[in-house]
This record gives C-alpha cells, structure tokens and sequence, in this order.
C-alpha cells in the first residue's frame, strides 16, 4: 500500500509486556481495532516505526463486577463496541452507555472497534483527516507538520474537536479509568483523561496504556440517553453528540448530568446544573437547559457543517432528551 | 522484516512470511492471490474490502494481516455451495442486488455475517446491520430485496450453507 510506512508489529499477550514493548521505541503506537490509527497510518498522519497490537491481550476483554467496596462494574479497554452496546446488564443500567455504544461508525466498524479506541480517539478536524496529498497541498496546519491552523489563522491553538461517541455517556456516571505505563498504575477520573487542546488532548504520560473503565453502582431510579447528529445516519462521526442522566424524585429533579462530544477539543461536563436539583423541569428549565448548553459549546469550522448550526443542534439534542427522560 | 503468519483462509491452513505493516487485504490479494475482495476507499468508508474474521465481518483494508495469526479467515472465494451460488449470492442475482458488481463481494460477507448471528433479520435489522457497506448503483432497495431472499431460501432448505455454519 502506498502509504504504509514500514514498521514493526508486537502482539503482546499481556498488558505489562505491551507497556515495556512500547516504552522500548519512541516512535511506537499502540493499536487496537484499528479502525482509526489504520486510517490516520494510511494518510500518513501517524508514522510508527513500532506498532503494538493489543488485540492478543485476553486479560483487557471482559467487563466483570468489582468486587468489594462500592460495587460497579470494570469494562476491560479491549472490550469490542458492539459487545458492549449488547451488554444486558449496561443496558438496563447505563441505557446512555450502550446507546452511544451503538452509534458509533457502522455495525463491522464496532464489531471490532474497542471502547480503549474509542475514549483514546484523535481529535477530528476538515483539514487534518485528509489524505496526504490534500494535507499537503494546503501546506499541512499546526496540528501536524504545518504552522497555520486553518479554522483560526492568527492562534496558536489547534480547535480539532474531540468526537468519541461513548466518552460523554461514561462522564455523566462519573467514570474513572485505570491506567498503566513505565512509573506503574494509576486510577484517574475519565473527565482528567482529557485536556481541551486539539493538539494533545490526552492527558496519559508517555507510553501510558488505557486498561479499563470503572463505573460506579447506578442510584436507583436514575435514567439516562445518548443522542447525536451527524450527517448520515447510518455510519458518520458525530457533529455534535449528548448524554444526559437523571434522577427525579416526586417530579423534582434529585441530580442530573449532561455531558456533550464533538463540539469541543474535549468532551464537556456541562458545569451550572446543580441550580436545577429540587426543581420541576418544566419548559422553563428545559428552555434554560438548551442555553446553557449552547453557550457552553464552542463548535469551530472543524466539519463541513457551520459551527452556528452545531451549536444549535446540540442545544435542541440536551433538550429533547432531557424532557423525554423527565418524562417531561 | 517479516515474519511467520500462520492462519486459515476459507478452510486451508496457510503459512506466510509478511511485513508487519502489510493490509490483511493486501495479503489477500497479492499474497494469496484471492481477488474477489474489493478496496474501494483509503480505509473504512465503504465497506467493499469486508472478509470475516472468526465468523465476524471485519475490514481487511484496516487489519494488519499478522493481527490475524491463528484465526480463521473467510472471504467471497468460499462462499459457493458445493460449485453453486449460496443463498445469498442467488439472492443478489435473482433480486438484481448487483448493478456493477463492484460493493457485491463486501454486501455478501457483510450479509453472511448478518445471517448467522440473526437468521431471521426483518427489514430494519437488514438495513442497519449492513450499514458499513456503500452502493453507488442499486439505492439499497434491490439489496434489501436479495438478502430477504437469502432469508426465505434458507428458512425453506434449512440444509443449506449458512444454517450449518
Ligand atoms: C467510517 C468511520 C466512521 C466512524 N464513525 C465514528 C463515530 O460515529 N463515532 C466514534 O466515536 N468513532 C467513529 N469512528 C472511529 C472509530 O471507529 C471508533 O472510535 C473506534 O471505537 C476506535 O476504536 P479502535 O479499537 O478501532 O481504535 P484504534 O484505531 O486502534 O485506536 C485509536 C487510538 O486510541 C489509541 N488506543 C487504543 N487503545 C488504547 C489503549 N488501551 N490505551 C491507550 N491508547 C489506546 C491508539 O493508539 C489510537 O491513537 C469511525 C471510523 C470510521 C472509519
Ligand atoms: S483546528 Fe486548525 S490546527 Fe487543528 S487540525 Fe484543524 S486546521 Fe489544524
Ligand atoms: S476498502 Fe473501503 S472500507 Fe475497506
Ligand atoms: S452494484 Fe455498483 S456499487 Fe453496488
């Protein structure tokens, strides 16, 4: 294939061994489904000399109960979308988890896509998953090889947006991550996995390897949904994504959390909702939720579709779902 | 530097020595010399290249072929029964699901997968659960038609090809 750079390939059968595989070459990725690195090798975006397989390792496949302390439930980072999108406990648990599960790609894409992929995901932009030969005829941009952003001439700053599907539904439980790399492992919040820089937007140290996600034990009574739009249906990234989850409580509400995709560098928790526990939400609430959530996202020209249209779009998905989860 | 893949397409045991950058649909191609399988994009758009991996549709033009060491990989070339068309390639033939031809070698896998995890697939689960797959001739009406009747070929001769596998 024109395009593939030479490399090697290790298919570790452990997680320690892929750790010490990847800390032994500098230019080394790691590499799952492949559904996006085998993309971005191909359009010479990634240029690994040493490429490490997760695939072989069985131990980052399986979503297990935690045993002891608050319960919940592990999800190995090697876990297949489409396992996890059919999972019956996460469905009737986590409906938001396996709802943006399901709208990931197309249906072979998540059938050995992996949910590690997924939350690890490079951020998106109009002028940077292009070919070579396209990239390179618009002298490449800041993001890669290049030194002007398209979206924004005069910064410094790259606004490739993040457009993972699940990470939002999984910041709305309130989702930590075990990591391990070279200095040992680590537990962390998902929401501090990310930083809000399109450039380097993951804050994993070098060579730190996404294992599993931790959930925590759902409150009882709590609903929660996952919606995106994207130009087709069928198989596309999301131009603007949104998991809401909720509790009611004699109407009121008792918590609720939102959190967007695709229209930041970052996934976003929306931040302010704590002024709505104890309230109805009523269109008032509802209406005021919308706005929220609009002046919260900062779409750039980073599709093919207006930043001003994402912004609404996202507002219109927060409102809709959480007066459908209300039962409002 | 290469090294040692061994594995099985459609049924035969096969040992190979490859780079570890080489495409599983590269290998299929110009190392087994199996063309059928189709590259139609520069990966994972269109779903022309899909093969089955372990029973499960997979784009060979995004899996690296030594990824694919001791699995059992299965492609268009085996899905004749017996020297005759399987249900699902008669269904395309019958139905006119093939304009060009060019998307049929991916629709067939992708609907073989989709049969032998889900025999009786309505029409809904039809069209999202070939979803990866791009036709730039039929309008998807004539596809759903051949795989509707792959549906009713096996239900009515439960002996043939897709039901024992
Ligand atoms: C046509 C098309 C449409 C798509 N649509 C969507 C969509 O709608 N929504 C969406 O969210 N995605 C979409 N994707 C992207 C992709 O399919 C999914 O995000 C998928 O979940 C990625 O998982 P993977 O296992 O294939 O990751 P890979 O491509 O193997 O890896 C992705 C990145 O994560 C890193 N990585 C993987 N695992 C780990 C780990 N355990 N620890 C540390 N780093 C790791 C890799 O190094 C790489 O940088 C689409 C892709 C295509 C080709
Ligand atoms: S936002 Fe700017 S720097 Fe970032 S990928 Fe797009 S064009 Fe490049
Ligand atoms: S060749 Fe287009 S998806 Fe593989
Ligand atoms: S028949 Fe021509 S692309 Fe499908």
């Amino acid at each position: 294939m024109e395009n593939m750079p030479a490399f090697r390939l290790h298919r570790p059968e452990t997680a320690a061994e892929a750790v010490r595989l990847k800390t032994s070459d500098a230019r080394s990725r790691y590499l799952a489904g492949g559904t996006d690195m085998i993309v971005n090798v191909r359009r010479g975006i990634e240029a690994p000399e040493t490429m490490i397989d997760l695939t072989a390792i069985a131990a980052i496949t399986e979503i297990s109960e935690i045993s002891g302390g608050d319960g919940g439930l592990r999800i190995g980072a090697g876990v297949k979308l489409s396992d996890l999108a059919a999972h019956a406990d996460l469905r009737r648990d986590y409906p938001a988890i396996t709802q943006a599960a399901a709208s990931v790609a197309g249906p072979t894409h998540r059938r050995y896509g992996t949910i590690g992929g997924n939350l690890c995901l490079d951020t998106r932009c109009l002028f940077y998953n292009q070919s070579q030969w396209w990239r390179e005829s618009n002298n490449f941009c800041l993001k890669h090889k290049g030194d002007v952003c398209h979206v924004a001439p005069g910064g410094k700053r790259c606004f490739a947006a993040f457009s993972g599907d699940v990470a939002p539904a999984m910041l709305v439980y309130g989702a930590e991550v075990d990591l391990k790399g070279p200095n040992g492992a680590r537990t962390i919040p998902l929401v501090d996995l990310y930083r809000d820089d399109g450039m380097d937007h993951l804050a994993l140290e070098a060579d730190e390897l996404l294992v599993s996600i931790r959930l925590p034990k759902p409150v009882a009574g709590t609903v929660s949904g996952y919606e995106k739009s994207r130009i087709r249906g069928s198989i596309d990234f999301p131009l603007a994504g949104c998991a809401v989850r909720v509790t009611m409580d004699d109407g009121k509400v008792a918590d609720i959390a939102i959190a967007l995709t695709a229209v930041n560098p970052s996934p976003h928790i929306v931040t302010g909702l704590d002024d709505f526990v104890g309230r109805p939400l009523d269109d008032d609430a509802l209406d005021k939720i919308r706005e929220m959530v609009r002046s919260q996202a900062k779409p750039m020209l980073t599709t093919t579709v207006r930043p001003w249209y994402r912004r609404r779009v996202v507002g219109a998905l927060a409102r809709r779902l959480t007066a459908k989860l209300a039962g409002a | 530097m290469k090294s040692l893949l061994s594995l099985t397409v459609n049924g035969r045991q096969r040992d190979d020595g490859v780079a570890g950058n080489l495409l599983l649909v590269d290998y299929l191609r110009e190392v087994v010399g199996l063309t059928g399988t189709k590259i139609g994009c520069d990966g994972g758009e269109c779903g022309l290249c899909t093969v089955l991996v372990d029973g499960k549709a997979q784009h060979s033009c995004l899996t690296l072929a030594a990824s694919c060491a001791g699995k059992d990989i299965e492609t268009i070339e085996a899905m004749s029964d017996g020297g005759r068309l399987n249900a699902i390639q008669r269904g395309f033939h019958e139905k006119l699901g093939a304009q060009c031809g060019f998307c049929t070698p991916g629709m067939v896998m992708a609907a073989e997968a989709l049969l032998r995890d889900n025999p009786d697939p309505d029409e809904d689960t039809i069209r999202t659960e070939m979803a990866s797959n791009i036709c730039r001739c039929t309008g998807y009406v004539k596809i759903i038609e051949a795989v509707q009747f792959a549906v009713d070929e096996i239900k009515a001769n439960p002996n043939s090809k897709q039901e024992a596998a």
